[in-house]
């Protein structure tokens, strides 16, 4: 089996590479989806909010994600539900499985990396105390009570106040169970305003900033589960517990990228990110290896994954189109002061096209602050921000022909506190 | 003691703080915010505060067992746990498209709760 371009995953980014890499003049495309349908997590994530940026209107995830595959389907593209890629081998050999096919060996010219994140488990967050069933990360509980119709539990607390954890605080509550409380190690929520309000205080769930859990109890189901306050140091404050009972415990403690199949094609990957390097048009260390969306670094919203995912497609089209090479010379981007990463990691700076965005994330909350942009010793841009926040991807757009100008190796782009006098 | 309500605006993700003061020829009185759409949403939320409702409703001949919906537009606050009872009632059968009509005007409301995906038998 042979096709130009192979990609894995057909959520919205292997969607919106896949339709932008037709649209470039790439015919031959195959998507690789494990799950039954196309969509990815969309499909689960019922709740509105997608798609202000792409089309101006307040989507539901399953809506936005038929808005993909009504024109995939429209354009022809070809994709195999149902299949799960296992590595990736040799030069561009994608092998994958399902029940229909069995076994299938792929040669691809280029590859586009989709495949998402995981959560983080009760396992790697290792909380003391006994493993009775109810304890679910919140997504896995998101998928069993949207998709396949369970009810997932009654008495409900939850870890982790990101966007997962406050949705699900609201859902679980709309389908008639009591959600008694969140608990967030951190001093601040990671999750959107607009969730803290919708979520959280239009149902009167308290929210404990600095807590965490410090016990389960329970022998085969969850009985009851211990919260206390976190100093500093995320040690808990003895006199501070307050013991909950309940019999579900769900989990919002972190997105990890999913790099299983990309490290077998000896793909880099960014320890902050935990995505694989790339450059501003989405190429991996691996020349016609591509990477977009959740599975190079988390998103907050859709969208972005849109822009990012199209500007994949479109260049693993370019590389096919031209029989693949690699353009030249690349400029190291560096995150120093405050700034936790950036993607791209690389920028390449003799493509043609004027300007590229360099999105990023701060370490801490900012009211006002001065973003810095310098290569090699020389200033190329200062941006004032209000309101940064490590929840909230931020972005700048530069000028490659600006960089090309000042010939340095590396662009190290850094935050300051601004204070007013 | 003019009545008075602290509320954080959710119209952009700046957040504003706001503070909003019933004023004594029956207005309102809106501090904190930056920008007139968090004005119109501070007023909004005090005297009628809308949501757009999200959920599922059972579904029998289709591959999942549950067909995602929401309410067309948003219906009043007060108005979420009602118009919940009665869409936990509901079984549809496939095949269905986004957009179908699966509980017209919903509680008097003149508001209709819509499927949001297609869902082939």
């Amino acid at each position: 089996m042979e096709y130009d371009i192979v990609i894995i995953g057909g959520g919205p980014a292997g969607l919106a590479a896949a339709i932008e890499a037709k649209k470039n003049g790439v015919d031959s495309i195959l998507v690789l989806e494990r799950d039954r349908e196309l969509g990815g997590i969309l499909q689960q994530c019922i709740h509105n909010g997608f798609g202000l940026h792409v089309f101006k209107e307040e989507l539901t995830g399953p809506e936005y994600a038929q808005r993909f595959i009504d024109e995939l389907n429209g354009m022809q593209i070809k994709y195999l539900p149902g299949t799960t890629v296992l590595h990736i081998a040799g030069d561009k050999v994608v092998h994958a499985v399902n029940g229909t096919q069995g076994y299938l060996m792929i040669q691809a010219k280029a590859i586009v990396l989709a495949m998402g994140c995981r959560e983080r488990t009760a396992g790697a967050i290792a909380i003391p105390g006994t493993r009775p069933a109810g304890i679910l990360t919140a997504g896995t509980a998101q998928r069993y009570v949207n998709m396949e119709g369970y009810r997932v539990g009654e008495r409900v607390v939850i870890l982790g106040s990101g966007d997962i954890g406050l949705i699900m605080a609201r859902r679980m509550t709309l389908e008639g169970a009591k959600v008694m409380a969140v608990a967030e190690v951190l001093p601040f929520s990671g999750g959107l305003t607009r969730n803290i309000v919708q979520c959280l205080e239009d149902f009167d769930i308290p929210l404990f900033l600095s807590h965490t859990v410090i016990e389960v109890r329970g022998k085969n189901r969850v009985e009851a589960v211990v919260i206390a306050q976190v100093d500093a140091e995320r040690k808990p404050i003895p006199g501070t517990e307050m013991t909950y009972e309940c019999d579900t415990l769900l989990l919002s403690v972190g997105l990890i990228p999913e790099n299983e199949v990309s490290k077998t094609a000896g793909v880099r990957i960014d320890e902050r990110t935990g995505g694989p390097i790339v450059d501003e048009s989405m190429e991996s260390s691996v020349e016609g290896i591509f990477a977009c969306g959740n599975v190079v670094h988390v998103h907050d919203l859709v969208d972005f994954v849109t822009q990012e995912s199209r500007r994949a497609g479109m260049a693993a089209a370019r590389y096919v189109l031209n029989n693949g090479h690699r353009a030249g010379e690349t400029l190291e981007v560096l995150a120093k002061n405050g700034i936790s990463y950036t993607v791209p990691q690389r920028i390449n700076i003799n493509n043609e096209e004027g300007q590229l965005d360099v999105f990023f994330r701060v370490r801490k909350i900012y009211i006002q602050a001065k973003i810095l942009v310098h290569s090699d010793g020389h200033m190329v841009r200062e941006v004032l921000k209000k309101h940064l926040a490590p929840g909230e991807m931020a972005h700048l757009t530069l000028d490659r022909a600006e960089l090309k100008n000042l010939g340095g190796r590396t662009l190290t782009i850094e935050v300051e506190e601004v204070h007013h006098g | 003691m003019a009545k008075q309500h602290d509320i954080v605006c959710i119209v952009c993700p700046t957040g504003c703080r706001l503070k909003i003061t019933e004023t004594p020829n029956n207005g309102w009185l809106i501090e904190g915010n930056t920008c007139r759409r968090g004005e119109e949403y501070g007023i909004k939320e005090v005297t009628n505060p809308t949501r757009v409702l999200t959920a599922t409703v059972r579904i029998e001949g289709a591959h999942l067992r549950c067909l995602p919906v929401k309410t067309k537009e948003a219906i009043p606050k007060e108005k979420v746990l009602d118009v919940m009872a009665l869409i936990r009632q509901v079984t549809v059968q496939a095949p269905v498209e986004a957009g179908d009509i699966i509980i017209a005007d919903v509680l008097g409301t003149g508001i209709d709760v819509v499927a949001t995906r297609r869902m082939s038998s």
